[in-house]
């Protein structure tokens, strides 16, 4: 506190009555941070940037946007067409929701393989499991408003999804839609649920953000900070790596916006919603492929979407499957190829999602399923019994000394 | 960080590198923002409909319409011989917004087009046919708080500061006014 009190009188007298700049301080300027952290740490700050730039272009998309079946998919015409830089707009929102899913993937991808999921880290990975529910209702119900073949039928598929629920299955579907099929009070609802669940996704960052604050970071070691020299203060080193990673993310962004704007997109969608004319190939958008495979592989309906739930919500207990004490996967000599396994489950079902559901793509399909629910439910569980892991490092800064291994 | 300065007093390659970097994230920012700021300025669809032709060829000596330009009622009236001799008579030092009537009628005097915002608060004035109230120079007489205009409808009783706003307007031919545009 010696150091602050020394600051400005203007500073000094906010920082008395509302600790602002003492709190920007001590979690984003001194803030202890492991110093081994590798470029696979930069995308929960790049996370939170595109949720930052999804919601301001958001924001002035609304502005032009009319959420009515009659008028909707002309206003994103008009968007296009006529509002100032409203091309520009659009595909960086619409790019950007792409952006937003393969970097919170791979944000993921890292808390899988270093283990970050794992104590004292559980709630902080089951906050981001729910950010990642929201993000995907976010995106689902965003897709539906141009009002194209795709959004339609899309919304029309993934509603009725709820029509498996035993009973009241019929009645939830009419409820979501607020009528008897997809129409216009669907879409004025998605409009202001898809407005409203960003902020919500903030509240739960903020949250994400306390949670993590609590302990730190996790690191490619996996093993605790210990003295001040395993770390580095937040800033400058950590600002100008984020800094660095967001420069090489707003690269791929804008090649995507300027060169590609409807690389991710499907044409159907440029063709205004038909209720009478299902589109011949109906997909998902990339990031729902992977769950929309599982949902494939499984013959029976109700099956199929328990399955496809149970992929995300077998998320939550993660925490509880591995029981390992040991974090990273790098001192996990099986767990290191089983998870690299799960992985190429993972592209192998967002593959097969994109192919016509017969054939070689279903069997593949099925396959990866079931080495994707392997993974959580036998492999972890497993491996945290009978793999003997590698003997840690004795800190954070000597990665080299190995204490527990001269013992033995 | 003192004791780097003192070592090295004045610019360092540091602070070289942060006031560059600085100054170029400030360039990128407001590159960034600029395109937001300038969606919310009017359309393409908008500014398509910032003119509107008009067909006066029906209108009698005497008469006026009301037409819709960016939003906004115009009045478009075709005077008769004595508002003409009425409007043109005033002396403009009794005139809270002197104007010659020759200044705001540039067409021919009998057209006389403006638009019909009260320069108050917005109210539209009352006038436009026969039995509305004209107010006691015969032109138009605002409801909202007692604003009154001449046949030029140039501000003679206040609280109103201004006459009532000449828009640009081009007659393309006799029959026809090009409201929105001088050319």
């Amino acid at each position: 506190m010696t150091k602050e009190t020394k600051k400005g009188g203007v500073i000094n007298w906010i920082d008395e009555r509302l600790p602002i700049f003492w709190f920007i301080n001590k979690e984003l300027v001194e803030y202890a941070t492991p110093k081994n952290l590798n470029y696979m740490w930069n995308f929960g700050s790049l996370a939170g940037i595109v949720l930052v730039v999804m919601i301001g272009s958001g924001i002035f998309l609304a502005m032009h946007y009319t959420p009515h079946v009659d008028f909707a998919f002309n206003s994103v015409e008009h968007i296009m067409r006529d509002v100032n830089y409203g091309w520009l707009i659009r595909y960086m929102h619409m790019n950007g929701a792409s952006m937003f899913f393969i970097v919170v993937y791979l944000h993921m991808l890292r808390g899988l393989y270093y283990g970050s999921y794992k104590a004292p880290r559980e709630l902080l990975w089951i906050l981001g499991v729910v950010i990642l529910l929201l993000m995907m209702a976010t995106a689902f119900m965003g897709y539906v408003l141009p009002w194209g073949q795709m959004s339609f039928w899309g919304a029309t598929v993934i509603t009725n999804l709820f029509s498996v629920i035993p009973f009241f299955g019929e009645a939830i579907v009419q409820w979501l839609w607020g009528g008897f099929s997809i129409d216009n009070p669907t879409l004025n609802r998605f409009f202001a649920l898809h407005y409203l669940l960003p902020f919500l996704i903030v509240g739960v960052v903020a949250l994400h953000l306390v949670a993590l604050h609590m302990f730190g970071s996790n690191n490619p070691l996996g093993i605790d900070k210990k003295t001040k020299e395993d770390t580095l203060p937040f800033h400058p080193y950590y600002t100008v790596k984020d800094c660095f990673g967001l420069g090489v993310l707003v690269t791929i962004w804008g090649f995507f916006i300027f060169f590609a704007p409807n690389f991710f997109g499907e044409p159907d969608n440029y063709i205004p919603a038909d209720p009478l004319v299902t589109p011949q190939h109906i997909v998902p958008e990339w990031y729902f492929l992977p769950f929309y495979a599982i949902l494939r592989s499984v013959p029976n309906k109700a099956m199929g979407v328990a399955l496809m739930f149970s992929a995300v919500f077998v998320l939550f207990v993660l925490p509880w499957l591995d029981k390992s004490p040991v974090r990273s996967g790098k001192f996990r000599p099986i767990f290191k190829y089983v998870f690299w396994v799960w992985v190429l489950a993972c592209l192998t079902l967002g593959w097969s999602g994109a192919q016509q559901p017969e054939g070689w793509p279903l069997i593949m399909g099925r396959i990866a399923t079931f080495c994707y629910f392997f993974y959580f439910l036998a492999a972890l569980p497993l491996l945290s019994r009978y793999e003997r892991p590698l003997p840690l490092p004795e800190s954070i800064s000597r990665p080299n000394s190995f204490p527990a291994h001269k013992v033995k | 960080m003192s004791t780097r300065k003192e070592l090295n007093p004045g610019a360092t390659r540091r602070d070289f590198l942060v006031l560059t970097t600085t100054a170029l994230g400030v360039v990128g920012t407001a590159t960034l923002i600029y395109p937001f700021i300038s969606s919310m300025n009017p359309a393409a669809d908008v500014l398509a409909m910032a003119t509107v032709d008009i067909d006066v060829s029906n209108i009698a000596v005497g008469q006026a319409i009301t037409v819709m330009w960016r939003g906004k009622p115009v009045f478009i009236k075709r005077r008769t011989e004595e508002e003409i001799k009425e409007a043109r008579d005033v002396n403009l030092s009794l005139l809270a917004d002197p104007e010659p009537d020759a200044e705001r009628t540039p067409y021919k005097p009998e057209w006389l087009i403006i638009i019909g915002i009260c320069t108050h608060l917005g109210c539209v004035p009352l006038g436009q046919k026969p039995s509305d109230p004209h107010g006691q120079y015969g032109g138009w007489f605002c409801p909202c708080h007692g604003s009154q205009y001449d046949t030029s409808g140039r501000v003679r009783v206040g609280p109103a500061p201004k006459n009532l706003v000449v828009p640009p307007y081009k007659f393309i031919n006799d029959k026809t006014v090009r409201i929105g545009s001088e050319t």
